[in-house]
């Protein structure tokens, strides 16, 4: 696994090449560690406040830590009416979590989020940013064994 | 029956969006030869000729926006594929399908403004399509076919305002997506302070067309004041939940019952919301008003960016102007007061409604902090929050009422 200083390093002459090194640090580690904030602080000439304040406005930018699996479930009015509530409750009940919740084995991070562009096929859920379209609550279970 | 007219959509599951090849030997890249052959101002002129009006939501005269861009040593063109509309699919439809008439489209508007680099700013929620472009834009590097127009993708973070072109310029440049004050306009002072254009993935898609065969030809399809096709994406209790690409004077009904097949399950008819989340939701009795943005207007509707939520009679009108609500206090980016504020005071206001425990003087409170919204905030976010709550309570009235407590 790449360092986060190289992993930062090799933004560091993009011109506002911040968010674009945050979502690379995902990519290996599923959130933003502290010390993955401040050194991004450091190589691009801005506060740790400034860091922080990019990391915490995004949504898909996560400065706690997460598992493995990042299950999100979209609730934007074209999900809501597709059931999304029923899903979303399926989904803590198999898991034995609610949602921002990480399961204790840190395999299963479980998340709401707006749409998410695939609006064919609702309700819809991403798993690692990966869409899974028209769901239905007894999908889930098989779902879930898709993630080993 | 009404019929698709495909411009954008053109190349749809016809070519290999994954070979450039497919998309050259279909007649791509010839129209940013026929561009480059041509004056920057004749240029300008036959895309201002043509009318197209922005695709992403606003529906500015595209040439016009091109033409206040000062001469300067250097300028940006920006792509604004961040679709964060619920209920648009609309850009990563035609990202998918045909990549290279993207990156076609921005290299036209790179030599009317003279420019040299493009940014194409994708929504977080699609890395598949960053990979996608990315591998587009090593194909027409290779191939030479860009010349010396730079294209670089930036991912978003999923921010909704970031949708907002100044919002949206701000996270290129690697900070909070919070909106500018207006003037300047990025036109004159964007990214990095340069002039830059920031177009919709629909707008620049049209331009290969418009330059081949002139702005006369764009300007005769659909309505006059807002001609061509716009691609529209079906969901919710719609039969056919797919996207189409039509002239823009079809009606609403023919989208909804001629592409769309009608309702799903047999059942009736209730309210269409059009253009996203903060679309108007649009009765029965206004179905057969055409999709341009102006006669869209005119119904105090948006066309918005072409999504097409359809509910059946059995929708809770409350409920889902609550649940929008909610997504306007989440993505409310907290830079000005009116949104902040209003969106928090709404969505409270909404579920207080929801839950049948509001009185009258509540939907008073509620219609007077919709229009204040509407005047005060900053930003497109905030002015069009309201759009869903307003025309509920004008066209739904009775569903509020019906809330009450007595």
């Amino acid at each position: 696994m790449a360092t986060i200083q190289d992993i930062i390093n090799s933004y560091k002459d993009k011109p506002g090449g911040i968010i674009e090194a945050y979502h690379a640090v995902q990519r290996e580690y599923n959130y933003l560690p502290e010390e993955a904030v401040e050194y991004a602080a450091r190589v691009f000439g801005i506060s740790a406040a400034q860091a922080f304040g990019v990391a915490t406005f995004y949504s898909y930018l996560s400065v706690a830590k997460r598992g493995q699996y990042i299950i999100r479930m979209c609730e934007s009015a074209p999900c809501h009416i597709a059931g999304a509530d029923i899903l979303i409750k399926t989904f803590e009940d198999e898991l034995g979590i609610k949602v921002g919740e990480t399961t204790a084995d840190g395999k299963f991070t479980l998340e709401l989020t707006e749409c998410v562009g695939q609006c064919q096929g609702t309700p819809v859920i991403t798993i690692n940013s990966m869409p899974y379209v028209d769901m239905n609550p007894e999908q889930v279970p098989a779902v879930l064994a898709l993630c080993k | 029956m009404a019929a698709e007219m495909r411009i954008v959509l053109r190349n749809a599951d016809q070519i290999n969006p994954d070979k450039i090849e497919d998309y050259v030997q279909a007649g791509g890249y010839k129209a940013l030869e026929k561009a480059r052959s041509m004056a920057r101002t004749d240029l300008i002129a036959e895309v201002k000729k043509s009318n197209l009006r922005g695709r992403g939501g606003a529906g500015f005269n595209a040439g016009m926006k091109w033409s206040f861009v000062p001469e300067a040593p250097v300028k940006y063109v920006v792509c604004n594929l961040d679709e964060g509309e619920p209920g648009t699919y609309k850009d990563r439809t035609i990202v998918e399908k045909d990549p290279q008439r993207l990156l076609e489209g921005m290299a036209i508007c790179g030599h009317a403004i003279n420019s040299n680099q493009g940014y194409i700013y994708c929504r977080g929620e699609y890395p598949y399509v960053v990979d996608l472009l990315r591998r587009a834009i090593d194909q027409a590097r290779s191939s030479g076919v860009l010349g010396d127009f730079n294209i670089e993708v930036r991912m978003g973070g999923g921010a909704y305002v970031c949708g907002e072109e100044t919002a949206l310029i701000e996270s290129i440049e690697g900070h909070r997506g919070e909106p500018r004050f207006k003037p300047p306009f990025p036109g004159v002072s964007g990214l990095w302070d340069k002039p830059t254009v920031v177009n919709n993935v629909e707008t620049f898609a049209n331009l290969p067309d418009i330059v081949m065969r002139g702005g006369a030809w764009f300007a005769s399809i659909g309505t006059p004041s807002y001609p061509g096709t716009k691609v529209l994406t079906l969901t919710g209790d719609v039969v056919n939940r797919i996207p189409i690409e039509v002239p823009t004077n079809t009606t609403i009904r023919e989208v909804i019952f001629d592409f769309g097949g009608g309702i799903r399950g047999g059942k009736k008819f209730k309210a269409v919301q059009i253009g996203g989340t903060s679309g108007g939701f649009i009765p029965e009795s206004l179905l057969d008003t055409p999709i341009d943005a102006d006669s869209m207007r005119n119904i105090g509707a948006t066309l918005g960016t072409g999504a097409v939520l359809v509910m059946d009679e059995t929708r809770d009108i409350i409920d889902i102007v609550t649940r929008i609500s909610k997504f306007f206090e989440h993505e409310s980016c907290g830079k000005c007061n009116p949104c902040r504020e209003g969106t928090f005071r709404a969505y409270e206001i909404m579920k207080k409604i929801n839950k049948g425990q509001a009185a009258p003087a509540d939907l008073d409170k509620l219609a007077l902090l919709s229009r204040v919204m509407t005047k005060a905030c900053l930003c497109g976010l905030g002015q069009a929050a309201p759009g869903p709550i307003l025309t509920t309570m004008e066209h739904f009235k009775a569903e509020y009422q019906a809330r009450l407590q007595i």
